[in-house]
């Protein structure tokens, strides 16, 4: 199909779409479905480095006006809501692309074994990514229609960005939401803890001299970033901040 | 030692399988497991039932022609072959699960056999090196250094029993591709190839319909072989390295 197209907008000469075949080729390929999941992995991983951050200005617990102002440069520079556009897509590959993985994956052996006893070798959350990533999009899907979709929209009707610190401690109020929210980073800690060094290894970059630093970095991260993101509404439900 | 034995049976490949149950009483802790199955099946043959059909061959852990999942493991509990695991592993009075290997691109023919052709196709899409007629060249004219020789053979150690296969959650074939990959890719004389060895390989084991990779490194902990997981980063970097660089030259260089 998308072939064809091009070859019409081409003309006869076609050697524009035979020499692009190779790209339709390592995309649809197992190794190159691997590969969006990991750039696109590592790509979400350099999100969380700067949204992590950012938050953390609360912990100044200046009335929000560090964090409100770092929050006020993201949500209107015109260089990071450019960026933001990609990292909208960013998330959409990885989840499309993680949850078609899931049902291709589970394809491959139609018919179960009845006794199934894994290797120690083998952790339990490098086998349940599947999972894990389906928890963290009900939670990115809470947490969207908590900040980000109320934000923009307002940006869009009336040109102003809402009054985000208040409304964090408007939401993070009620015990139930502070809960999933930490359930969430839980979530994304073990996501995390495999995701990181394994998509080191579906780049192919593994190297005796460097793999102890890969797992010892992303070992790190994994308890860093959600740390820090879970004792945000556990310090406003406490009112450590206020 | 009494055993209690559970059977995958399935009389076909179209027939739906169950378990059946068998009693072997007479096992002694010297048998290796196809030994135990060999005297279960005499046993059957005489009640004029039809004996377990599971494959074997070399008896010797090096053809990678038997297999069976035993008690949720591929080969059984240690990381060997079936055909060199013993029943001193087990415990008196012990049921025992037995399956066959898992996986849709491995079908099952009968009981425990299954199809494992797929990998011989993985393999002649590219898993050889093309050697060109002439004299004999000598051993010694490639230098090749003592550690790259010895990781090659490592890799080349993979018998392609399918363990890595059964064992994954995937049933994905990612180790035993990556091992055929490697072998040949530190190798020079396996580089003239390497480019189109890891595309054809790679492009035949995704129609054969073998899953794809998830990190879980069950493959490595079950490879009677002890395959290691650097293979498969290495045959992702032969892979996306290859996709991104290979040409195809479409005029003859001259000649006729
Ligand atoms: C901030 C959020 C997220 C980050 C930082 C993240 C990061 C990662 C990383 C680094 C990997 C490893 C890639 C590899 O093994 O090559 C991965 C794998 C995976 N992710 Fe995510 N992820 C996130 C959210 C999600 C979501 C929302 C889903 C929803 C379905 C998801 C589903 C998956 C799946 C299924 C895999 C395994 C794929 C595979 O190994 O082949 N992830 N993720
Ligand atoms: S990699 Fe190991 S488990 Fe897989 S086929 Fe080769 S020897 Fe068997
Ligand atoms: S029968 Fe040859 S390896 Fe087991």
């Amino acid at each position: 199909m998308f072939c064809k197209s091009l070859t019409s907008i081409f003309g006869s000469h076609q050697k524009f779409p035979n020499n692009m075949k190779w790209v339709i080729d390592l995309f649809t390929s197992s190794l190159g479905r691997k590969l969006i999941m990991a750039l696109t992995g590592l790509f979400l991983i350099s999100f969380l480095v700067i949204h992590c951050t950012i938050n953390a200005m609360i912990f100044y617990n200046d009335n929000g006006e560090t964090f409100s102002h770092w929050g006020h440069f993201m949500g209107t520079n015109p260089i990071i809501r450019t960026l933001e556009i990609g990292l909208v897509a960013g998330f959409l590959f990885h989840i499309v692309q993680g949850l078609m993985l899931v049902k291709s994956n589970s394809a491959a052996r139609p018919v179960s074994y009845s006794v199934a006893a894994p290797p120690p070798q083998s952790t339990w959350y490098s086998r349940s990514m599947g999972l894990l990533g389906t928890l963290l999009l009900l939670f990115l899907i809470m947490h969207t229609a908590h900040f980000w979709i109320p934000n923009r929209a307002n940006q869009f009707a009336h040109g102003e960005e809402l009054p985000l610190y208040s409304k964090m401690q408007d939401v993070f109020s009620n015990p139930l939401i502070v809960v999933l929210y930490v359930a969430g980073c839980v979530s994304l800690f073990w996501h995390l803890l495999h995701g990181f060094a394994s998509a080191f290894q579906t780049l192919g970059l593994n190297h005796q001299k460097y793999n102890g630093l890969i797992s010892f970095v992303g070992t790190a991260f994994s308890i860093v970033v959600p740390l820090i993101f879970a004792l945000m509404p556990i310090a406003i439900y406490l009112k450590w901040i206020n | 030692m009494k055993l209690t034995l559970k059977v995958w049976r399935q009389k076909n490949k179209e027939a739906k399988g169950e378990f059946k149950t068998y009693q072997a009483d007479h096992v002694s802790t010297d048998m290796s497991f196809l030994e135990m199955l060999d005297v279960l099946n005499t046993s059957l043959i005489k009640k004029g039932e039809d004996p377990i059909h599971f494959d074997h061959d070399c008896r010797e852990g090096i053809c990678g022609m038997c297999s069976l999942y035993i008690n949720g493991h591929p080969h059984g509990p240690l990381q060997t072959t079936t055909c060199q695991l013993h029943m001193r592993t087990f415990k008196d009075g012990e049921t025992i699960t037995i399956e066959p290997w898992r996986a849709g691109a491995f079908p099952v023919i009968k009981d425990l056999v299954v199809d494992r052709t797929a990998f011989d196709r993985i393999q002649q899409a590219g898993g050889y090196v093309s050697v060109n007629t002439g004299g004999v060249p000598d051993a010694n004219v490639i230098p090749i250094p003592k550690k790259v020789a010895d990781e090659a053979f490592d890799a080349a150690a993979c018998i392609g029993c399918g363990a890595c296969v059964a064992a994954c959650k995937n049933a994905s074939a990612m180790l035993f591709v990556s091992a055929k990959v490697s072998q040949f890719a530190l190798l020079p004389q396996g580089h003239a190839e390497r480019k189109e060895r890891v595309e054809k390989m790679v492009a035949q084991m995704d129609a054969e319909g073998f899953g794809s990779c998830t990190n879980t490194k069950a493959c490595e902990a079950e490879c009677p072989k002890g395959i290691s997981v650097t293979n498969i980063a290495r045959m992702n970097r032969e892979y996306l390295s290859a996709m991104f660089t290979n040409y195809k030259v479409e005029v003859g260089g001259g000649g006729d």
